[in-house]
């Protein structure tokens, strides 16, 4: 599997990546991820909005034939997560059992490794959600 | 306004064609479709494909396939909308003849994804879904069907064995086209016991990584007459539409709607003038079985929610209401991505002409509906017979 040839295509998005940052705009509706006209309405005035990290499972799957790139963490579930501010999400659950994971499963966003090029390649981090801690 | 019909239709059989690179597959489907409409040239070319680049490092292949096929200096381009490549392509091709600017257009539809390892090829088929926001996360395109997949059992109560009918039918269908990857009929148990791939997806509910190409020949009733095709040939390209929704399967209002076909099909049936009960067949974009299910509700067929019922009540067999898939669909003709659409224009054709190995009998006016991504680039089309 080729290497990215530039960090700079992963880096611009590592702070949203990072933090779960989307976007709200003047009329208040608030999207994931980040961009610069609202999906709902329209309006090009948009700032950056940061999600609390909470939601539930709204639907989710367990990937057995991963594109190139993820072999190395077969099988690994993978799931639509509804934020508690409304907005979906598409990310991997972590920290859990397959069997435990259900719809309407409460979820809490965490910080994980998600791909390793090769030996001296780039490690790409991001959101996972994992069940909440009680 | 001018109108189009095809005069022409040619193919390869769909499947692992390892001996045929994309461009023999794209030139031999051209060829046997200008011969059959009995044209030695053509104004201008239109190539439905999805990742040549990827799969075979080769892009360009408006100039590549012309050439090869000894078109001349024509005007030739690849039209790329994921999956429903082919079907934009048709669209594309029907655009230039209805605008008058070209008399006589080919549209070949290709895909070569036998050359590559398997991971890669999942890979190259993610590039329909958002790169950054999707494929980053490690889903493939059957991970993101499968979450649809799931959430349609959840919400209206269906079970694996349900949709698993969406393939036997589709097998059933398949096993009579000699042109089809798959020409065996398989049972629900078939389908079941097949591993998951993406769970509840299993490797039975999803179309098959394969080779092929499909080429149709469009013109305006006059060039037809003048240049001496039998009226028998034609088939009117009645009404056509298509529609984008968010790239992103995540953006989506409702995971359970295809919104993007929903919106191509009301604009296609009015611009035909016709409605879903004088559709006579479906060829649907069953690159999953949920897929089926979702498509039937799209076009109007079934209601919200009752798509997968329609399989239930055996009303999507040859013989019955709303035939699908009359030559095997994706799931068993196969699913050469970036030529589907075009296979299905040229099985509608077949149809329309009474020549299909699998015919519905006295069929008048057929629908194909062409999937790209999870949904976000559909693709209708409505074909008469003249
Ligand atoms: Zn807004």
């Amino acid at each position: 599997m080729a290497r990215p040839m530039q960090v700079s295509r992963y880096w611009r998005h590592f702070r949203e990546k990072y933090r779960l940052i989307g976007g709200k705009c003047e009329n208040g509706h608030v999207f994931f991820p980040h961009r610069g006209v609202c999906p709902v309405c329209g309006s090009k005035n948009v700032e950056e909005y940061e999600f609390s990290g909470r939601g539930k499972v709204l639907t989710w799957t367990i990937v057995r034939n991963p594109p190139s790139g993820f072999e190395y963490y077969k099988p690994y579930p993978l799931a639509l997560v509804q934020l508690e501010e409304g907005p979906v999400v598409l990310a991997q659950l972590t920290d859990v059992d397959p069997e435990e994971i259900h719809e309407g499963m409460e979820v809490e966003v965490v910080t994980r490794k998600v791909r390793e090029f090769e030996e001296d390649g780039i490690i790409l981090y991001a959101y996972k959600f994992r069940p909440v801690l009680k | 306004m001018r109108k189009a019909v095809i005069i022409g239709a040619g193919m390869t059989p769909v499947g692992e064609h390892w001996k045929l690179s994309l461009r023999d597959l794209a030139v031999e489907a051209l060829l046997k479709a200008m011969e059959d409409a009995g044209v030695d040239k053509v104004d201008s070319l239109y190539v439905g494909n999805m990742v040549s680049g990827p799969f075979v490092e080769q892009e360009n292949l408006g100039a590549l396939i012309a050439d090869w096929a000894g078109l001349g200096n024509i005007p030739a381009v690849k039209i790329e909308a994921a999956c429903a490549s082919g079907g934009a392509a048709v669209q594309e091709g029907v655009k230039a003849v209805l605008s008058g600017l070209e008399d006589v257009v080919a549209v070949v539809g290709v895909e070569k994804m036998t050359d590559a390892w398997p991971s890669d090829a999942t890979r190259y088929l993610a590039y329909a879904a958002d790169a950054e926001w999707e494929l980053f996360h490690g889903a493939s395109f059957v991970a993101l069907n499968a979450l649809i997949m799931r959430h349609y059992m959840k919400t209206y109560g269906y079970t694996e064995e349900d949709l698993a009918l969406f393939a036997v039918n589709a097998h059933a269908n398949g096993a009579k086209n000699p042109y089809a990857m798959f020409k065996r009929p398989i049972k629900v148990e078939t389908v079941l016991k097949s591993p998951y791939i993406a769970d509840p997806l299993k490797l039975f509910d999803a179309s098959p990584v394969c080779d092929g190409a499909a080429a149709v020949i469009i013109t305006t009733p006059e060039k037809a007459e003048e240049l001496g095709v039998p009226k028998e040939k034609w088939v009117e390209v009645a009404g056509m539409a298509r529609a984008i929704d968010t790239i992103n399967l995540a953006n989506r209002e409702d995971l359970l709607t295809l919104k993007a076909a929903k919106i191509a099909a009301e604009k296609a049936y009015k611009m035909a003038g016709v409605e879903p009960k004088d559709i006579d067949f479906f060829e649907v974009h069953d690159a999953f079985t949920v897929m089926a299910a979702l498509s039937l509700e799209a076009l109007g067929v079934a209601k919200k929610g009752e798509g997968a019922k329609l399989a239930r009540e055996g009303q999507i067999a040859i013989d019955a209401d709303y035939p699908i898939q009359t030559m095997g669909g994706l799931k068993a003709r196969g699913h050469p991505v970036g030529a589907t659409g075009v296979y299905q224009t040229l099985e509608a054709v077949l149809q329309l002409r009474g020549e299909a190995p699998n015919q519905v009998p006295d069929a008048e006016v057929g629908l194909t509906q062409n999937i790209g991504g999870t949904g976000s680039n559909i693709t209708v089309s409505i074909f008469r017979r003249v």
